[in-house]
């Protein structure tokens, strides 16, 4: 079970956590001149690395807010957790 | 390959069963081959059988950087069925079925299919409608369904509660007659014994590094046992499609995630069929050892681990409860987990990438075992004709840029 240190209420089970996928999936500024190709990427495309990885949980019953975290998807090792907005942290090594 | 037959099982008998043959060779890679295929699953040994039974392409290799089906084909927990909502799906997964009931006799290998039957519980008024909209449907695609109410479920596997005072009390059932398990290991083995028979090369811990891509056309790979040349490349890596096509460049949309699986104490046959449910969400079933087979759902996050959260098993083991009041005092043996690639949709890629002469066969996520043959077939007539065949056409990957998904999500009834 994961254990995970939301930003704003400290580490919680695994269990009080909704997953979000991928973190910093941007919508296309200007959806009528996206052509398919675009949107398919935005939709449904996804980076699916064995390693580290940015992705977004949500602390459904605690807080209730949406956060970052970097978290290594082989090992589940954290390595940090950061708000919306702020700077996207460097991969460790 | 030496056939089994009541003739030379009595032979090998005489000799105490040491004379046997090995069911493959090992041989070392050729520095060339008509088409390779990645990924040593039942999906890519079915694939590599296909091409050399029904195309005539058999100077093949299948690589497979572990040893064969020690992925989610000897993971999974075994039910076939093909009672999709879809047409798109109804039939691909009616084609696997039917070559499944011939398999044993075409492979010449037991793959001990048991047409037990699978009944998929409804315990609401909205699972009802799903229910019997689904037998409707399927019906309709020529696939054989039932609806039953619950004295009829109970009739059918009477170890099933359907107290009225459950939590969540069971309101009837789907029933596919035809549908039930296989032996898992057994499907990759006997796939990879016939294709080793037809000149198949199956290179066991083999791992694929890289693509030789010039001008967008793929002319060979890098692994781990040298670079081996070829015009063609099916990738059927299951939960490390993306990693693969990540090596050549392709985005896929998909996402890897853990699948559990467990297995109770050995006790006397007493569950006659396949019970799964949605709502409460669990799936069981009896193997020959006497093991309760059962799974649910994947952890939410992605990962490669090969294991999963407690809390999935804890959930499940809760609805196992719910359903069969008897099972309460037994003792689990193991759990286990496999990396499953799940596509948006919840149905598979079947066809080319953007890369010349790079096909996919991925995304069965939690539910391909049911497909091993099906998908192997429809995938080696794709690579071996450069066209989809025509059951694999609504599977293809542009289907993500044109909109056309096949949405199985919750409308099978549980995937797996
Ligand atoms: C717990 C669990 C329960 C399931 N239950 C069911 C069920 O009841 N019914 C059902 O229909 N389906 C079920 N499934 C899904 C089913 O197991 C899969 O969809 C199916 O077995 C996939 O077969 P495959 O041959 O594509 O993949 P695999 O058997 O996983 O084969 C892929 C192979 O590719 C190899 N590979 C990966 N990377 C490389 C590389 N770089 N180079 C060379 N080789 C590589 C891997 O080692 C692996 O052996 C379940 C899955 C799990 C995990
Ligand atoms: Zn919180």
């Amino acid at each position: 079970m994961l254990l995970i240190p939301c930003p704003w209420c400290g580490e919680r089970d695994e269990t009080e956590f909704r997953y979000g996928g991928q973190a910093h999936v941007a919508r296309p500024l200007d959806p009528n001149a996206t052509g398919d190709a675009a949107w398919a990427e935005y939709l449904f495309m996804r980076d699916n690395p064995k390693g580290w990885f940015r992705e977004r949980w949500n602390h459904a019953a605690g807080c209730r807010r949406w956060f970052n975290m970097v978290r290594h998807t082989i090992t589940h090792e954290i390595a940090s957790v950061y708000k919306p907005g702020d700077p996207k942290p460097e991969l460790p090594e | 390959m030496q056939r089994f037959s009541i003739v030379s099982l009595a032979r090998n008998a005489l000799t105490g069963h040491k004379d046997w043959p090995r069911y493959w060779r090992s041989p070392k890679p050729k520095a060339a081959y008509d088409a390779v295929i990645v990924g040593g699953g039942g999906h890519g040994l079915a694939t590599a059988y296909y091409l050399a039974k029904e195309h005539g392409v058999r100077n093949v290799a299948v690589l497979e950087k572990g040893w064969l089906g020690g992925g989610n084909t000897g993971r999974n927990t075994t039910i076939v069925r093909s009672n999709y909502l879809w047409d798109e799906s109804a039939h691909l997964y009616e084609h696997s079925l039917k070559l499944f009931e011939g398999l044993s006799q075409d492979l010449n290998y037991n793959v001990m299919p048991s047409q037990r039957g699978v009944l998929n519980l409804a315990h609401n008024l909205g699972d009802v409608r799903e229910g019997i909209r689904r037998v409707n449907a399927n019906r309709l695609n020529g696939v054989d369904a039932e609806w039953l109410t619950p004295a009829q479920v109970k009739a059918f596997c009477p170890i099933v509660s359907i107290s009225p005072s459950m939590r969540y009390p069971v309101m009837g059932a789907t029933l596919q007659r035809r549908a039930g398990v296989a032996r898992h290991d057994a499907v990759a083995w006997g796939f990879a014994r016939a294709a080793d028979a037809l000149g198949v090369d199956i290179i066991q811990n083999c791992e694929v590094m890289g693509f030789d891509i010039r001008q967008g056309r793929v002319h060979g790979l890098r692994t781990t046992q040298g670079e081996i040349a070829t015009t063609k490349v099916g990738i059927v890596a299951a939960g490390h499609n993306s990693v693969l096509c990540d090596m050549a460049g392709v985005r896929l949309p998909i996402q890897s995630h853990p699948l559990q699986a467990l297995v109770s104490e050995p006790i006397k046959p007493i569950h006659p069929c396949v019970v799964m449910s949605n709502a409460v969400h669990v799936y069981v079933s009896q193997s020959d050892k006497g093991e309760l087979v059962m799974g649910a759902g994947i952890d939410s996050f992605n990962s490669y681990a090969q294991r999963g959260s407690f809390p999935v098993i804890e959930h499940q083991m809760a609805a196992v409860l719910e359903l069969f009041p008897i099972f309460s005092r037994l003792r689990m043996m193991r759990t286990w987990g496999g990396i499953v690639d799940v596509c948006p949709d919840a149905s598979p890629i079947i066809g080319r990438l953007p890369v010349e002469g790079l096909y996919l066969n991925g995304g069965w996520g939690t539910g391909g075992f049911k497909a091993t043959p099906g998908s192997g077939h429809v995938f080696a007539h794709t690579i071996a004709q450069e066209a989809p065949h025509p059951l694999a056409a609504p599977f293809a990957f542009e289907r993500f840029t044109s909109g056309a998904l096949i949405d199985e999500h919750g409308a099978a009834a549980v995937a797996h």
